[in-house]
Formats: C-alpha cells, structure tokens, sequence
C-alpha cells in the first residue's frame, strides 16, 4: 500500500501542513527539531493509533489547542481510502474512514506500517514490557481483533489488581469472603482473556520466529539470532515449548496457577499471573541479547525484528500489499553492511518514508523523492 | 476566557456527559441568545424532574409514583424479572415488545476500579424479591461488556443454588457496548435468543 496523501492539522508541531507522497522511497531531510519525526509519526499513528515515541496523546496536539486532525489518503491496490483522526484533550477521539464513523478494530486494519527508530533499541535492553508491545502491537496489525482482546485483557487486570488490593487492605473475615466471591468472577474474566491474548502471542511467534532468524542473517551475516516466548507466570513452565496450542487448554492451565497463587496474590495485592507478566527472549548466537550483545549488535536484533514484522506482513495469504516502511532516522545508527541490507529491503518496498538530518546519511540508492522540512512546513525538493 | 454567569454556566454544562468544553460554550451562548420564556422552561423542567422523580420502591426504576408503572402493570408476567444495569436500559428493552415480564435495576455493575462491589448494586432486593418463589426465571441483560459480564456472572452463581431458570441475553449485542444503544432489532433479536447460564 501507498500514502498518497497526508494532511496535518494543529499535530505536534505543525498548524496547517500537507504532503503528497511518492511511490516508493521518500526521503524528508531537515535540520534536528524542525519537525520530520513528527511526519513519520503522523503516518505511523494513523495507522496503528499508536505514537512509537509517547504513550499518550497529550503531547500529539499541538501545544495551545485542544483538537488536533491527521488526513490521509492512501492506496490499496485499486481502492483509494480516506482517514480521519481528529485526536481530542479530555475526550474520546474520533475516528473515520472514508468518511465513516468507526470504532477503533475498523480503523487500525486499514493502513499497515512498520516503523523502525532509534527507540527500538529498547526491544532488546529495555524492559519485558517493551517486547510485550512489539507482540502485541505486530499481533494486532496481523488480526485487528486482538485490538479488543489486548483491551479487555487489560481492563480485566486493571479491575482485578484494583480489588486484590482492596482485599489486602481489609481485616475483618467476613467482608473478605465478600471480595473473594468477587473475585472469582475477575478470575474467570482473566483466565478467558488471558487465554485469548496468550494464544494470539504464541501463534505470532510461531510465524515471526523464522523471518527474524532470516533477518537478522541479513542484516548481520554470521551469528544466529532466535526469539522465543518467555511465559513467566507459570511456575512449574520455564519455556514456551511446554504450552499448549489451544486456547482452552490455556484457560485451564490459567486458572489453575491462579489457584496456586492466591496466598501470594493476597499479601502482595497484585494480579501475578497472566500474559502480562511474560517476556520475549531474545538471542544472539545462543546468549541472551538484553544481557551479552554488543551495542551493534542490539541495533541489529531490533532491526531484524522490525524487518520480520514487515516480511510478515507482506506476505500473509490474505496480505494487501507491502505495508508502508517507515524509517525515522535510523541509517546514522547503522554501519555501511547494515545500511545496505536495509537499504535493499526499502528498495524493494512498496513504499519508504525515511527521515534524515543529513541528506548523505542515507545510501545514494535511496537518493528519490526528497521533501525538505522546515519548521511548520514541508516542500517537495529535487 | 469568560467570566462572571458564563463562565459559570459554561462550567456547569461542561461537567454533563459527553460535554466537552467546546460543546459546553456552544450551548451558553446558544441559551444566552435564546428566548427568556424558553430558558425559563428548561430551567423549570430540570427542577421539576427533580422535584417529582423517585425510584420505583420495587425494582428501582424511575417513576413519579411509589411504584413505576411496569410495576403496577396487571397485565406484565410476574413470573418473570429482567436484571439492567440502569432505568435507561429498561426504556431500551421495552422498544423491542419482545419482553412482559418485570424489571429490575441494579443501579450500576461490579467495577472495583469505580469502587463498586456487590454490596453497592440492589443484589440485595432482588434477592429479596425472589424468595417467595413466584420468579421462575430471572433474565440478566447487564451490558456487553467486562463489567456486565462480571456482574452477569456474579448473579448467576448467586441464584444457582434457587429454583429459578437464569439466562443471560444472547450476544449479537455488540460487545464493548452499552445496551442502550444497541438498536432494536439487534436487542429484540438477543432477547429471543437468550441463553440459560450455568452457574
Ligand atoms: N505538541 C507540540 N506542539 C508544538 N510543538 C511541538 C509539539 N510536539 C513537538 N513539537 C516540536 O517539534 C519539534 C520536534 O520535531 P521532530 O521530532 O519532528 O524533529 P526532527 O526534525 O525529527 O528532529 P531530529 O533531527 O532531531 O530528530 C520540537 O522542536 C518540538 O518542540
Ligand atoms: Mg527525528
Ligand atoms: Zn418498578
């Protein structure tokens, strides 16, 4: 697929701005803090709702407004689609395709991207939860529908934990039953959409696990990298080999270890079992990442991860076109053998949005459409 | 940015649901250009709703009367008792025609996060109106989501161990959503189609 068009309104640090987009490589260049992150960024949220730098939305709107509006137009296949953000402080954003109302599932499986940042690096040192993300974030783009689980999943937490705690806080046996009546109603809600979330995670890593060993081949020839499931709040299942493939079996196996655990969950007042606790190991020659590899070659297992999200996606049976690349300031980062493997793949994309502060960081094969960003405006170059 | 009465009452709207601050000026200045007779209306019904609108002292819905008028209504299925979450949803369930029976509102669904527990809803008076056994079955048409499910599931452990057919309302409803604004079809579709849960 193609971004053909992008137009921004009060986002980020942009009042009014709009970009035509060419097939293929495009390439923004500016000096730093003038504003080309914040395109990619644009383009990557309305895709997924997701912003790769802040968690929040706040800091989407630009500062002294309280609406801010990402356009875009873009192609899939024959069709062309039009989307629609208007991104709200204190109030629910509202979404459109086409000039639809839709509810969040409908609008994060229109546009596919994958992004890669200098922010990735924290998929190999940062915390569980960042690799959690990653997952999460590729197994939604895989099927929408994990959107709502993951959703529920952690409001079912958020509920439980909220009563566990309330549980620790009161004395008196008699309105603790009262609680624990409750909750082994949230039991049963986080087993089910555990379960859920648990089974779409380990399905993902079965097709993913592959095309990261291959990327990272690519990318830096010579050790092997693996990734695999860490499921870490089963106590007696040190590895994801040991799971179940099927969703009812987890369920199970779920409320089983919640039953094992219910002393601890008592005097600690937290939800200890359940998906979100687990992690991804990640390896380079056999050692773990987060612990053994070199700066260099974290780079190389966070690319790697990124570009099997993309030759996933890309090549899923009922796969739409390329999803649209996204390169924010990433070819600084990387040596010339790097450079070139991810050069290659960006080439063969459907379409590359790159960002640079120096135009020559970026390989001269890249060298097509380039956009030149000033502060609060963007004009095609060459 | 305003002050004195509007920014008062700009304050006072805004903190209705689904009032933003934008919204919360637009309709200032709309009742400041407005007819004083027409203001004075909407003043008095606001106060008036207040004033004369209570809960039914059986099933808790709204009502100008001690009991509402489902509740004195000869005709209804007494034998029957559809649990809601709130009187609004009552007024959803009634659009279908699908369902005579009584109600009964619980005032709100278990949500720890909000601070609500089993004790907070009226779990208790509906217990208390099954004990005499003339309720053969109890339908709970709580809302589709975590919370309605809990609450759902909650409630049919409890009248488990009574004499009473309990079923939940058939999905179809959308879930994430609130039962008011499932449209007709869809929620006279999920009545018929309701399903016994087991406990
Ligand atoms: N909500 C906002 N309102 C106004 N300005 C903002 C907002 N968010 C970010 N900015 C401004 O946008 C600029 C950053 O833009 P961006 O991150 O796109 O820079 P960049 O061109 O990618 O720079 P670099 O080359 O350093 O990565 C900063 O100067 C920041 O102050
Ligand atoms: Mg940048
Ligand atoms: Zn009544």
């Amino acid at each position: 697929m193609q971004v053909l068009h992008l137009e921004l309104t009060n986002f980020r640090s942009y009042e009014a701005a709009e970009i035509t987009f060419a097939p293929g490589v495009n390439v923004l260049v500016g000096p730093n803090g003038v504003g080309k992150t914040n395109i990619a960024e644009a383009v990557g949220y309305v895709s997924t709702l997701n912003s790769h730098r802040v968690a929040a939305d706040l800091p989407l709107i630009r500062q002294g407004n309280d609406q801010a509006i990402v356009r875009s137009t873009f192609s899939r296949g024959q069709r062309e689609i039009q989307l629609e953000i208007a991104i709200n402080q204190g109030r629910a954003n509202r979404l459109q395709v086409s000039g639809s109302p839709v509810r969040a599932t409908d609008f994060i499986s229109q546009l596919q991207t994958v992004v890669f940042a200098p922010e990735d690096l924290s998929l190999v040192k940062g915390d569980p939860s960042d690799r959690r993300k990653f997952l999460d974030e590729v197994l939604v783009a895989r099927a929408p529908r994990y959107h709502s689980v993951k959703a529920d999943y952690d409001r079912v937490v958020k509920q439980r934990t909220t009563l566990l705690r309330s549980i620790a806080g009161t004395r008196g046996a008699s309105s603790r039953a009262g609680a624990e009546s409750t909750l082994s109603v949230w039991d049963d809600q986080l087993a089910a959409h555990g379960a859920s979330l648990l089974f779409g995670r380990l399905s993902l890593l079965n097709e993913i696990s592959g095309l990261v060993s291959q990327a990272y081949e690519h990318v830096a020839p010579g050790k092997s990298a693996g990734i695999a499931y860490l499921p870490r709040s089963f106590s007696d299942i040190p590895s994801e080999d040991s799971l179940p493939r099927n969703r009812q079996a987890l369920e199970e196996l779920l409320h089983k270890e919640i039953a094992l655990r219910r002393s601890e969950e008592f005097a600690r007042g937290v939800t200890v079992v359940g998906p979100h606790r687990d992690d991804v190991l990640l390896t380079i020659g056999e050692l773990p990442a987060k612990a053994y590899a070199s700066h260099g070659e974290c780079w190389s297992m966070a690319l790697a991860l990124r570009l099997a999200a993309f030759e996933l996606m890309r090549t899923l049976d009922d796969s739409v076109g390329d999803p649209v690349l996204i390169l924010d300031d990433v070819f600084a980062e990387l040596d010339s053998t790097r450079r070139k493997a991810l050069a290659q793949v960006a080439m063969t994309a459907e379409q590359t949005i790159i960002t640079a502060a120096v135009a020559e960081d970026v390989p001269a094969e890249l060298a097509a459409q380039q956009f030149v960003v000033t502060p609060g405006q963007v004009a095609r170059g060459n | 940015m305003f002050d004195g009465a509007i920014a008062d009452l700009v304050t006072e709207l805004g903190r209705l649901p689904g009032v933003g601050p934008k919204s919360a000026q637009r309709i200032a200045f709309f009742i400041l250009q407005s007819e004083e007779e027409d203001v004075r209306r909407l003043a008095d019904s606001m106060i008036t709703v207040k004033e004369k609108v209570r809960f039914c002292s059986e099933c808790g819905n709204v009502s100008e009367e001690e009991r509402c008028r489902v509740c004195v209504d000869d005709r209804r299925d007494r034998s029957m008792i559809c649990v809601v979450e709130e009187p609004k949803d009552i007024v959803a369930v009634e659009k279908t025609r699908e369902y005579r029976g009584l109600y009964h509102v619980l005032g709100g669904a278990i949500s720890p996060i909000d601070g609500v527990g089993p004790d907070d809803l009226r779990i208790r008076e509906l217990m208390t109106r099954l004990a005499d056994g003339r309720v053969a079955e109890v339908v709970i048409a709580t809302d589709p989501n975590l919370e309605g499910e809990a609450t759902a599931t909650y409630l049919a452990r409890l009248l488990g161990s009574m004499d009473i057919a309990v079923s939940r309302l058939a999905s179809g409803l959308p879930v994430g959503g609130d039962l008011e604004y499932a449209d007709e079809v869809t929620l006279g579709r999920a009545f018929a189609g309701r399903r016994r849960i087991e406990p």
